[in-house]
């Protein structure tokens, strides 16, 4: 058995296990949108259980939301070149990018934690009715993805940075795109569940 | 420091809850014990513990579920002693202890008996029948048993530290809240399904990209053999339906922990939600754990039968119908809840709609064994058993899906004896089946087949005598989850259920009487073969046991039953003359480590130890870190280690004689 053999045994089996991988990336995605799914169901279900507390009405701020959602969104397209250039092999400008999207997703957990932070001295904690508490899970629930995600984005630029740009490397990053998209896409829902309606 | 473990915690409160919590340390010690005067702790460390192998993982899983079965049927029978005896009296068990007896029985049995049966049987089976290697994600699939078995091990520590949830295994609100339950029990209970219960989506998971991705070439979607179809659906049903499970479970706890309304009576609760939410994720559970049977059903009919499976197209469409139905149908858990008559008349007819399906099957595999020649081994026996007392409780199903029906019989023993008519035979029936069919292709010798009928007769005329007396109970009134009771006219029924309970308990010994006499005689029953039963799917083609790669070479397939038409061609036992070389995961500490972290989450989480729950939470995302960050979690086994193995199966099979008929190596 020559050595070169061996070489392209072990070359199709990297392929098809990144293959699965990602196959099970998506279903994995599809198991967390149930999870989101009966939030946001709960939410919506209990959105008049405010329990003679504090109404959504007068809880949120819309620039402090926009703010929120404007650094959210500018971190998924900034994800979106650190792919653009991985799929270049640029190796630096991945990093880059990548240090870029954290930045954001930082922002974007500071100022939901700034929010909550807000909320709770004002008296409208998750404990002060069955509303504030579906409010609380649904959108923390979200942060603490984001936090993940974060993670994640700081492995990659390790990885990046001590493995260079190999298969396996590329397809992680492939992987976490999806799930930072996937938020992306989550906080939409928030924002048009939760928030807009209260603004509208 | 310690939370809220004092030394309160110890069960000093009754003789019976003591000697549970001793006999759990003296068996735990034990076993330590035995591993350690046998010298055995590395060789169960290294090719048992730390092994990614399906098959050992399989193997793992079914003796957590056998450990679990004892567990829970120790439960059960204390349960029929004290009804058998409480009439007008407080039994032997004070009130509270019997709350936690039927709690911890219904949680274990689901949970962490049938749920692991079911997915040892998956583990071991379906690679071997896909003709694959292994799991697309083997890795993960010891992470999957491994938080599996912190979960058991919670509901384990329960009996020893603190007390079991007394809230039923549903958990329902206001009950399971903190104002009604203040204790650790409904913790214990929400972590240890949470904990497994990302185990279960994680098999889904993989088995879904197993089953849709690592299929040998050649085989399309209508060639797999039936049980990797119900395998698919099991796992579909287990990836959507189990993240309505860890919801329920994380808000029922963030109520109980942080103090939120979800589900309280104050503040804007709403408990509704959880009976919406636990049924969402409850009623395709039942189809998670029956449809695995299904598939073994299937299979063992076809091969004891000689015959083709009957009506294969129609069996796999009735599954997949069966599979969409039964996310449809969850509000029939709580008719009397008071929906609207419409809402309850649609969830009726859905529910009933379900019986389709079901009837479809049921005439499948009567019609496969229909002029076969039916071989009455004990894999048969069960299947025979199941499709006789199942058509029973589908009867008793189909009634209470009339929800004025339901109305007078919720709550009462009549549902307890149907949802067991269900359980047992559709359920563990088909894992018992499995367990006697399987069995040679894991271990390479073949069950005593008197124990297996004893297993068989003890369990099918023990559920009879133990649960058809609930029916009439329940029609006479007796609500379920009674302590003691005041009608004299219930004895004599409570009197049987409990004398069934004792077969039962027979066919329970018979089970590990039927291991330890196999394994005493297992030189005079080995299976040379692969081949016991003159199979038809790929998993008998490979040899008893499988060598870790399972094949040496992956075969084409282009037919239901492959290595049947392979044996028919005589190309079923080829063996070329080179092998390439075959990348195989290595075995990796990270799964039990994982697993070992999810126990001490949970229990911190219980105790309400902070810094341990932070702890093991933290070095539970260092594993998976560092674990993903790994690129050379693989081994390559050489040709000439192939041809090694190989060799050894040629020359097993020459020594068998007659098999050349087969296509074999004369
Ligand atoms: C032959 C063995 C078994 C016996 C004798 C038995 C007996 C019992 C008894 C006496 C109860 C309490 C009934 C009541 O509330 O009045 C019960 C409840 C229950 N059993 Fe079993 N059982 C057996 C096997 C199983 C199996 C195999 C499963 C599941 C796979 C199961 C699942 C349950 C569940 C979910 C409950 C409800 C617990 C609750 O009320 O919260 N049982 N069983
Ligand atoms: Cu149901």
């Amino acid at each position: 058995m020559s050595h070169n053999r061996l070489q392209q045994v072990m070359a199709e089996h990297l392929e098809e296990c990144l293959d699965n991988r990602e196959f099970g990336f998506w279903l994995y995605l599809m198991t967390d949108a149930i999870i989101f799914a009966l939030l946001f169901a709960t939410y919506v279900s209990m959105f008049r259980n405010t329990a003679n507390g504090p109404e959504p009405i007068n809880l949120f701020d819309l620039k402090h939301v926009s703010l929120e959602t404007a650094c959210l969104l500018i971190s998924s397209v900034t994800f979106g070149f650190a792919w653009l250039a991985a799929m270049n092999k640029k190796l630096p400008t991945v990093m880059l990018w990548l240090i870029i999207t954290l930045v954001f997703g930082v922002s974007f957990v500071s100022l939901e934690i700034a929010e909550f932070a807000e909320m709770i001295r004002e008296g409208a904690g998750p404990q002060a009715s069955g509303y504030l508490s579906s409010f609380f899970t649904l959108v923390a629930t979200h942060g603490i993805h984001v936090s993940i995600g974060m993670l994640g984005i700081l492995m990659m630029v390790l990885q990046v940075f001590m493995k260079g740009l190999t298969p396996q490397v590329c397809s992680r990053l492939f992987r976490l795109g999806l799930f930072w998209h996937f938020l992306d896409i989550v906080w939409i829902g928030i924002f048009s569940v939760v928030y807009l309606p209260v603004f509208i | 420091m310690l939370g809220r473990l004092t030394i309160d915690a110890l069960p000093f409160y009754s003789w019976v809850a003591m000697g549970g919590a001793l006999v759990t340390v003296l068996i735990v010690l034990l076993t330590a014990l035995v591993v350690t005067w046998a010298g055995k702790w590395r060789y169960l460390w290294e090719e048992w513990l730390t092994s990614v192998d399906h098959k050992r993982i399989g193997v793992m899983y079914i003796m957590l579920a056998l450990v679990m079965l004892v567990r829970g049927f120790i439960d059960a029978i204390m349960m029929r002693a004290q009804q058998a005896i409480a009439l007008n009296n407080e039994g032997y068990l004070p009130p509270e202890h019997f709350e936690q007896i039927f709690t911890s029985h219904g949680t274990i049995m689901v949970f962490f008996m049938a749920m692991p049966f079911l997915t040892g049987l998956i583990n071991i089976v379906v690679p071997q029948q896909l003709g694959a290697r292994d799991v697309a994600f083997p890795f993960m699939n010891s992470v999957s048993l491994w938080l599996t078995a912190a979960g058991a091990g919670l509901v384990g520590i329960s009996l020893v530290l603190g007390k079991f949830s007394t809230a039923g295994w549903t958990g329902y609100p206001p009950y399971s809240g903190i104002g009604f339950s203040p204790g650790v029990g409904v913790d214990y209970w929400i972590w240890a399904l949470l904990v497994s219960g990302v185990g279960s989506t994680m098999t889904g998971i993989n088995f879904i990209t197993t089953i849709l991705r690592c299929r040998a070439p050649g085989m399309k979607l209508m060639q797999m053999p039936l049980f990797v179809w119900t395998t698919l659906c099991t796992s579909i049903l287990m990836a959507f339906a189990f993240p309505a499970l860890t919801v329920v479970a994380a808000l029922l706890g963030l109520d109980r922990t942080v103090g939120m309304h979800f589900f309280t009576n104050e503040l804007g609760g709403n408990m509704m939600n959880f009976a919406n939410l636990i049924w969402i994720w409850g009623h395709p559970e039942v189809y998670i754990l029956i449809l695995p049977a299904f598939g073994v059903f299937s299979e063992v009919t076809a091969v004891f039968s000689r015959k083709r499976l009957f009506g294969y197209r129609s069996l796999v469409y009735a599954t997949m119908a069966i599979g969409l139905l039964s996310f449809t149908v969850w509000l029939h858990h709580f008719f009397t809840m008071g929906s609207s008559p419409n809402v309850n008349a649609i969830f009726g007819i859905a529910t009933m709609i379900i019986a389709v399906p079901t009837g479809v099957k049921i005439f499948d595999w009567l019609f496969t064994m229909v002029r076969g020649r039916i071989a009455f081994h004990p894999a048969m026996l069960f299947t025979i058993g199941f499709i006789i007392t199942f058509v029973i409780g589908g009867i008793t199903g189909v009634l209470l899906a009339i929800p004025p029906v339901d109305y007078q019989m919720h709550n009462t023993t009549f549902l307890v004896a149907h949802f067991h008519n269900m359980l047992i035979p559709g359920a563990l029936f088909g894992y018992f089946a499995g367990t006697q069919f399987w069995f040679p292709k894991v271990f390479g010798f073949r069950l005593n087949e008197f124990w297996g009928k004893m297993v068989f007769s003890c369990w099918l005329i023990g559920f009879y005598l133990a649960f058809m007396p609930l029916y009439a109970l329940g029609l006479l009134g007796m609500t379920r989850r009674l302590e003691q009771y005041t009608h004299p006219d219930w004895q004599p029924f409570l009197l049987v259920a409990f004398a069934g309970a004792c077969v039962v308990l027979v066919g329970v010994f018979s089970v590990f009487m039927q291991f330890y006499v196999s394994i005493k005689n297992r030189n005079e029953h080995r299976d040379l073969t692969g081949d016991p039963w003159n199979g038809r799917t790929l998993e008998w083609a490979t040899s008893s046991p499988a060598a870790p790669y399972n094949f040496a070479v992956i075969p084409e397939v282009n037919s239901v039953d492959a290595f049947w038409e392979m044996k028919k061609k005589g190309e079923a036992y080829d063996f070329p003359d080179q092998y390439e070389p075959i990348i195989m995961p290595a075995n990796t500490a990270a799964g039990v480590l994982i697993g070992l972290c999810g126990f001490l989450v949970g229990f911190a989480f219980v105790w309400y130890l902070w810094w341990l729950a932070i702890l093991a939470m933290v070095s539970a995302m260092a594993v998976v870190i560092v674990r993903s960050c790994n690129d050379h979690g693989e081994e390559i086994i050489t040709p000439e280690a192939i041809m090694a193995i190989e060799s050894k199966r040629k020359a097993q099979l020459i020594s068998v004689e007659g098999l050349s008929a087969r296509g074999a190596p004369a």
